[in-house]
């Protein structure tokens, strides 16, 4: 059985047509990259799997079960997780308190420990904490723990939701360009830390991405989104060599 | 100019370093030691406070630090000034130096031993003297456990417009339900009034359940709270400011025309149960309670819904029932402190909780800080004691008081002491010992 399985996802908003007949399988462990010009849709697909939109038409399916209309929280504890395109820290936050929130789902001591510090959340707190500085480490920005987020530079932030994406316990990740806005240095750290993270938790992970040379170097399998349709998807050498993809991108050569 | 510039930011350098000149013998006092010159300056007074006002002239003991005294008769602020350094600053500042190695090692022993033990022995001493301090007339009984209310009012409301970020107006309305509630409970089982007729139980049994009235006025108001929190956070935005502002109206008019709590005319004759040990202890409950709460992961969900929903949702924040927990304990909150309030005036009436109530406590919140405890607790201790300490001034109170409001928001907008965590241990903690 796949791990995530969309079919025939259609989204309007008002009378525009965002996505149109969208279809994706992911299998454990697989990476998939989303590529496509600005304004293609790409990041619609991503807010409608992860339940912040409701789409008009289609089926979604995370382990087989049917998430379409559920609320992003319940989506996102069962197992998908997510960064964001602009980063969406929460600013008054230690780097510590950002890993530690998005354990969440997976706390059990409740009001009661909440209110009263009982001996139940004291271990469970401690617990969370080990977790956190564990995937801090994984990033490799553990020296950042105590720092509220507004000090750091924007590299350190992209490994901060990276690594609170992955303190969900995502089965699938979703990065929502993952290398906006870096420099080549930063860019190789980030390629080296998706594979460390693919090769550790074993993850799927499903990308969207404009720099060609970091799907190309990742992904197993590429869909070209444009206007909200797929128009290519196949194994990145033969995205790379298709005309349709490269009209896409490129415009057609005029004819003189 | 120039000139002029440096010359005064040299007086600020020469005044700071005068200050600090004046702390370098505490540096390393302990709290513990605080307290113990807090005890021994109030036991001064209650010995040797009398003669030594009136040797001074004085015609009684200054009841507010002499304040009220300098600005009645203005001629005598050299002996209230006086007072004041014999009564207080000099046997503190004398008693903390001496004991400041003794209190050090004590407080050191008691943090090893139990955490819990130091905080409480701390509290106990810190009661001691307000006790002692609050004895010595009816008037600062009165302030106090107004003051300890208000810390009730400021920090539960603090949750919902500070930890959470959303604007609730509704604190007066969830005061009223707590306090008609509270009062309503009191008054018709353990009491016999002209209202409600015979007592239904014995009037003994009555001070023991007083804690239970107030958490009865206390889950009236968290009903009431549920009405505004289910249509009004279903979305962000500006419907709670509004819906609760509403509901803060329909509240107060829903008793005014309630005729069998007296209508418009109030209610009377609640016995004297809210006295200054039962309001501690239920400030002291309430703060160890938020501080838990707003430490806790679950509470700093509130942060996390406050700056970005949307991050919050998608890290498997369960946003809506957060926001309704938060709203929820608010107003618990602020109906124990309704309950407390009808409690010791012994008489509400609809009037007292309305725009004048709103404002108080939103001036208090937002002079102290959003997002912190100690913010809170600063805020409602400073606003009470400085309204109080210009109530000779009639109505120049009411131009003063907003002016410092204004200098506050233009010299420090979030108030005070905002976004700081309360860390209790770090208070008491003995200090030549690192902080946490």
């Amino acid at each position: 059985m796949s791990l995530l399985r969309v079919e025939h996802m259609t989204h309007y908003f008002g009378g525009l047509r965002a996505v149109n007949n969208y279809n994706l399988t992911v299998e454990p462990g697989q990476i998939r990259g989303l590529i496509g010009p600005n304004g293609a849709g790409k990041s619609t697909v991503f807010n409608l799997i992860t339940g912040l939109y409701k789409p008009t038409e289609g089926r979604i399916l995370l382990d087989g079960e049917d998430i379409v209309g559920r609320p992003p929280y319940q989506i996102a504890a069962m197992g998908l997780g997510r960064t964001f395109q602009n980063l969406q820290l929460w600013r008054h936050m230690t780097v510590l308190e950002h890993i530690k929130m998005a354990r969440y789902s997976k706390i059990t001591y409740g009001l009661i420990g909440a209110f009263f510090g009982t001996a139940q959340r004291q271990r469970e707190e401690a617990d969370i904490e080990a977790k956190a500085y564990s995937l801090l480490e994984l990033v490799g920005i553990g020296y950042l723990a105590e720092q509220n987020v507004t000090n750091l530079p924007y590299g350190a932030l992209r490994r901060v939701e990276m690594a609170r994406a992955l303190a969900t316990e995502p089965k699938i990740l979703f990065l929502d360009e993952p290398t906006a806005g870096m420099n080549p240095e930063e860019l190789g750290q980030m390629m080296e830390i998706i594979r460390r993270v693919h090769r550790e938790l074993n993850l799927a992970i499903f990308l969207i991405e404009h720099r060609m040379k970091f799907v190309m170097e990742l992904c197993d399998i590429v869909q070209t989104l444009v206007f909200g349709e797929v128009i290519a998807e196949g194994t990145p050498d033969i995205i790379q060599n298709d005309p349709q993809v490269i009209e896409a991108y490129l415009g057609t050569e005029v004819e003189t | 100019m120039t000139a002029i510039s440096s010359k005064l930011s040299t007086g600020k350098n020469d005044l700071s370093l005068l200050f600090k000149k004046l702390w370098a013998p505490f540096s390393l006092t302990p709290m513990l030691s605080w307290l113990c010159g807090a005890l021994i300056a109030v036991l001064l007074e209650q010995t040797v406070g009398l003669y030594v006002a009136w040797t001074l002239g004085l015609p009684k003991i200054p009841v507010l630090f002499g304040v009220l005294i300098m600005l009645e008769t203005p001629i005598l602020f050299p002996s209230a000034v006086l007072y004041v350094l014999i009564i207080y600053i000099l046997p503190v500042a004398l008693i903390a130096w001496l004991t400041t190695s003794l209190a050090n090692n004590l407080a050191g022993r008691l943090l090893d031993l139990q955490s819990w033990l130091a905080v409480l022995v701390h509290l106990a001493l810190f009661y001691a003297v307000l006790h002692l301090w609050a004895e010595i007339n009816d008037y600062r009984v009165l302030v106090v456990r107004l003051t300890l209310i208000s810390i009730i009012l400021t920090l539960s409301l603090n949750v919902v417009n500070g930890y959470m970020g959303e604007f609730s107006c509704s604190h007066p309305g969830f005061m009223a339900l707590g306090a008609y509630g509270a009062s309503v409970f009191t008054l018709a089982l353990f009491t016999d009034d002209r209202t409600f007729g015979a007592p239904l139980l014995p009037a003994q049994l009555g001070v023991l359940m007083f804690p239970l009235s107030l958490i009865f006025g206390g889950v009236l108001a968290a009903l009431g709270a549920l009405i505004i929190a289910i249509p009004s956070f279903r979305t962000r935005g500006d419907y709670l400011a509004i819906i609760s502002l509403a509901f803060m109206f329909i509240v107060k008019s829903l008793i005014e025309n309630l005729d069998f709590v007296g209508g418009p005319r109030g209610l009377g004759g609640q016995p004297d149960w809210a006295n200054l040990p039962t309001v501690f202890a239920w400030t002291a409950i309430c703060i160890w309670i938020t501080n838990n709460f707003v430490r806790s992961t679950l509470g700093k969900a509130l942060n996390a819904v406050r700056d970005d929903e949307t991050a919050a949702d998608a890290m498997t924040v369960n946003t809506r029932q957060t926001k309704m927990v938060a709203f929820l304990f608010a107003a618990f909150w602020a109906g124990v402190a309704g309950g407390l309030f009808a409690h010791v005036l012994r008489y509400v009436n609809p009037g007292s909780f309305g725009l004048q109530k709103l404002a108080e406590i939103l001036a208090m919140l937002y002079f102290g800080g959003l997002n912190s405890v100690v913010g809170s607790i600063v805020g409602a201790v400073s606003f009470n004691l400085v309204s109080e300490a210009l109530r000779p001034l009639e109505i120049m109170k009411w131009i003063i008081i907003p002016v410092i409001f204004i200098l506050v928001m233009i010299f420090r907008p979030t108030g005070l002491i905002a976004f700081t965590e309360f860390n209790v241990v770090n208070w008491i903690r003995p200090k030549n010992r690192i902080a946490e």
